[in-house]
């Protein structure tokens, strides 16, 4: 099968590529862009004037069910949500219940989405066995078993010294250790940042500390034994700046955000609207400034969902007694998009952050238009309006704080391997 | 106003017409009117979800004053246990026909959650959410003040105690600063005070006596004991010492201040005995006008 995509806007930024031009695809793979093979003859042609073609999405960080473990119809409700949204490759938390701690559980997984799955799927395996922070989990077996990297989730562990021997042994054994800072004493089950939303709403808070402890801390160690380390999901302006010095003396650690951080703080929370509870929390407008001031530094390597879906049940009781968490899949480009409208980055450093970048932390081969690699793309309309409307959501979760927002720039046609998995009229 | 879930959204005007109808219902000796026919016909519950005698029970004259039948629910002990879901609970009370809940929960934003949910029609009053609000109790605190000293802008209020946990506060803080109190002061050991208070208009001290120097009202806020567990206080002894009222430190106060105490209180705790039964303290008032209040709410709510 042949495909020629004609007189798109190609955004590639590893090849920095940035211009109108006609993509070529021969058998699942992007074959030349510009100048078209010898002898082409293409068995469809798909006119894209006026739209962006850019490599399928990356989302390092998302959840295939609400509760249990991925099954077949969760995998494709959410691998559907994904590819509408121009996500070519998800990689699914292992905090599912059971969690995916062993070779066995990883494997099963991947058995469903091979039969289910409308994208790539890649898991980021349990760092200790049953995220319980205790006892280190089998981590070669996972790697062997196609584990893209390692994570304790939200879940703390035992003591600092577990996690200094966690990350010297995910080390060993060239997994990358995504490690989301919180202290688990300073959280102290709280839900909403430390503040005025807090104070007025009477919720236990959680200080900034719990972040800026957790990462002083993981410094110290990876100062102590050079392992690398992966910071996901940073909430609060501080840990961005310590990280940054570090990453600039030297220390192999990169970092990321979870998109919506980067537009929303604590003060757009609707009193008691549990739509609104995440963990992290949304923090400072301060924090909120700070996050964008800095998601230019080469210490962030990706921009992520942090998906995850939830039955209308886990939202309806108070704050509080609700589940955190929002099905964001659906925004992730949307978002991406509305950063370069106002201007924290360009496209291509912002297309970056959610394609090569990430591809290459979890060290895949995906993320770019590269003549050979597989063709995963997505080609979206950059002036299209549309309103998030939970009724319109493709994720079973129909929760998410940005509802009833305008966006704008809508995914037309996603690609996987050359095979089109969603158009927009389909 | 359809429910009755924190001072916080309220008017001046609506402040204020709380208080006027509360007056209507306060006989010339002080007491709350026995029988008005305002709700005859008209069924309430109690819905308590955590512990309460003085509340539910004033709540409950209120509503017998008003000729409403009233069901008293302690679902503590019943329902939530047996693992139902508070939007249960509430659709098995509707199906009663219940005209309005006064609602009692351990969780802040539970109240205006089930507003939320509530069949139109029915009416519900928050009896406290966790550290949120309790409105109810902020009016009669705002009734008792205005009894003893009338209008509000001239009025030096100063709240001492335990604000990070205490909804009550939070209700005042609203209040005071709708009807136009000229200073609220707050004061409380750094470990009870809640981040960004000042943002809601009030003035943060660091003693107790300078708060107190020259205050026309006296809060003091219960100090629960949970509160020495996580490492919040070193003890009751030591709070006392610090933050207690006595009656030296009421003395610094204007000469006619009165105490206020939303009850129960720890004598030798937060407040002195002295101070308890002094002649300033108008604590077993605020229990009395409490009834009034509570009666002009529900009977505001229901549209009279």
């Amino acid at each position: 099968m042949k495909i020629e995509i004609l007189n798109s806007h190609i955004c590639d930024p590893l090849n920095t590529i940035d211009r109108v031009d006609t993509l070529y695809i021969a058998d699942g793979k992007v074959v030349a862009i510009g100048k078209p093979p010898a002898g082409w003859q293409a068995d469809q042609s798909i006119d894209a004037s006026g739209l962006h073609c850019i490599p399928g999405l990356v989302d390092i960080a998302a959840r295939l069910s609400s509760s249990g473990q991925p099954s077949a119809s969760s995998i494709s409700s959410e691998t559907r949500a994904a590819v509408s949204a121009g996500i070519t490759s998800l990689v699914c938390m292992p905090d599912s219940n059971p969690v995916i701690d062993s070779a066995a559980q990883l494997e099963y997984v991947q058995q469903h989405c091979q039969s289910s799955s409308q994208c790539h799927v890649y898991v980021i395996a349990a760092l200790t066995t049953g995220l319980k922070g205790d006892m280190l989990t089998e981590m070669a077996a996972l790697k062997q078993a196609g584990c893209v990297g390692v994570s304790n989730a939200l879940q703390p562990l035992s003591s600092h010294l577990v996690l200094r021997r966690a990350m010297e042994y995910a080390s060993g054994q060239g997994l990358t250790l995504h490690y989301q800072a919180m202290d688990p004493a300073l959280q102290a089950n709280g839900c909403i940042n430390e503040g005025l939303a807090a104070t007025r709403m009477g919720l236990t808070s959680i200080p900034n500390a719990a972040e800026t402890a957790a990462v002083g801390v993981c410094l110290a160690l990876i100062e102590q034994t050079g392992a690398a380390v992966h910071f996901a999901r940073l909430s609060t302006e501080r840990a961005v700046r310590m990280l940054e010095l570090a990453h600039s003396e030297g220390a192999n650690i990169s970092a990321d955000v979870a998109a919506h951080q980067l537009f929303l703080s604590d003060q757009d929370i609707p009193a008691f609207n549990s739509n609104f509870h995440l963990l992290p929390p949304l923090r400072s407008a301060d924090d909120l400034t700070g996050l964008r001031q800095t998601i230019a530094s080469p210490l962030f390597s990706a921009i992520c969902s942090d998906h995850r879906p939830l039955e209308a049940d886990a939202k309806l009781a108070p704050f509080a007694s609700t589940q955190a968490g929002a099905s964001t899949l659906e925004t992730l480009l949307p978002l991406v998009l509305r950063a370069v409208e106002e201007k924290l980055l360009s496209l291509p450093q912002a297309i970056a952050l959610v394609t090569y970048k990430p591809a290459q932390l979890i060290n895949i081969d995906a993320g770019s238009l590269t003549p050979g690699s597989a063709a995963d793309l997505c080609l979206f309309d950059a002036k299209q309006e549309w309103t998030l409307q939970a009724d319109a959501m493709l994720s079973r979760g129909k929760h998410s704080p940005l509802l009833e927002q305008r966006f704008k720039g809508k995914v037309k046609y996603t690609f996987v391997s050359g095979q089109l998995v969603y158009s927009e009229t389909s | 106003m359809q429910h009755f879930l924190t001072t916080e959204s309220l008017t001046l005007d609506q402040l204020t017409a709380i208080l006027d109808t509360a007056e209507s219902f306060i006989n010339a000796d002080g007491s709350s009117v026995k029988k008005v026919p305002l709700l005859r016909g008209k069924t309430i519950v109690n819905l308590f979800f955590e512990a309460s005698t003085r509340t539910r029970s004033t709540f409950e004259l209120a509503a017998k004053r008003l000729s409403a039948d009233i069901l008293n629910m302690n679902i503590a002990a019943s329902a939530t246990v047996k693992g139902e879901s508070l939007l249960d609970t509430l659709r098995n009370l509707e199906a009663m026909h219940v005209d309005m809940f006064i609602v009692r929960h351990q969780d802040s934003g539970a109240a205006e959650f089930l507003s939320q949910h509530i069949a139109p029609g029915i009416s519900l009053i928050n009896a406290g959410d966790g550290r949120h609000a309790h409105p109810t109790q902020a009016m009669l605190d705002m009734f008792t003040i205005r009894r003893h000293k009338g209008a509000f802008d001239q009025l030096k209020v100063t709240i001492v105690g335990d604000l990070l946990h205490s909804r009550v506060a939070r209700s005042q803080i609203h209040a005071l600063r709708t009807l136009g109190a000229k200073e609220i002061r707050v004061v409380a050991p750094r470990t009870l005070m809640p981040t960004q208070l000042e943002a809601l208009a009030v003035d943060r001290y660091d003693t107790v006596e300078s708060a107190l120097t020259g205050t026309d009202v006296i809060i003091t806020l219960r100090l629960q004991k949970e509160r020495m567990q996580g490492a919040l206080l070193p003890s009751e002894r030591e709070y006392f010492q610090l933050f207690g009222l006595t009656p030296e430190r009421v003395a610094l106060a204007a000469k006619d201040a009165i105490v206020m105490h939303p009850g129960p209180i720890n004598r030798g705790v937060e407040i002195s005995s002295a101070v308890a039964d002094g002649e300033q303290s108008v604590i077993l008032q605020q229990v009395s006008y409490g009834i009034a209040v509570r009666m002009a709410v529900m009977s505001m709510l229901a549209g009279h």
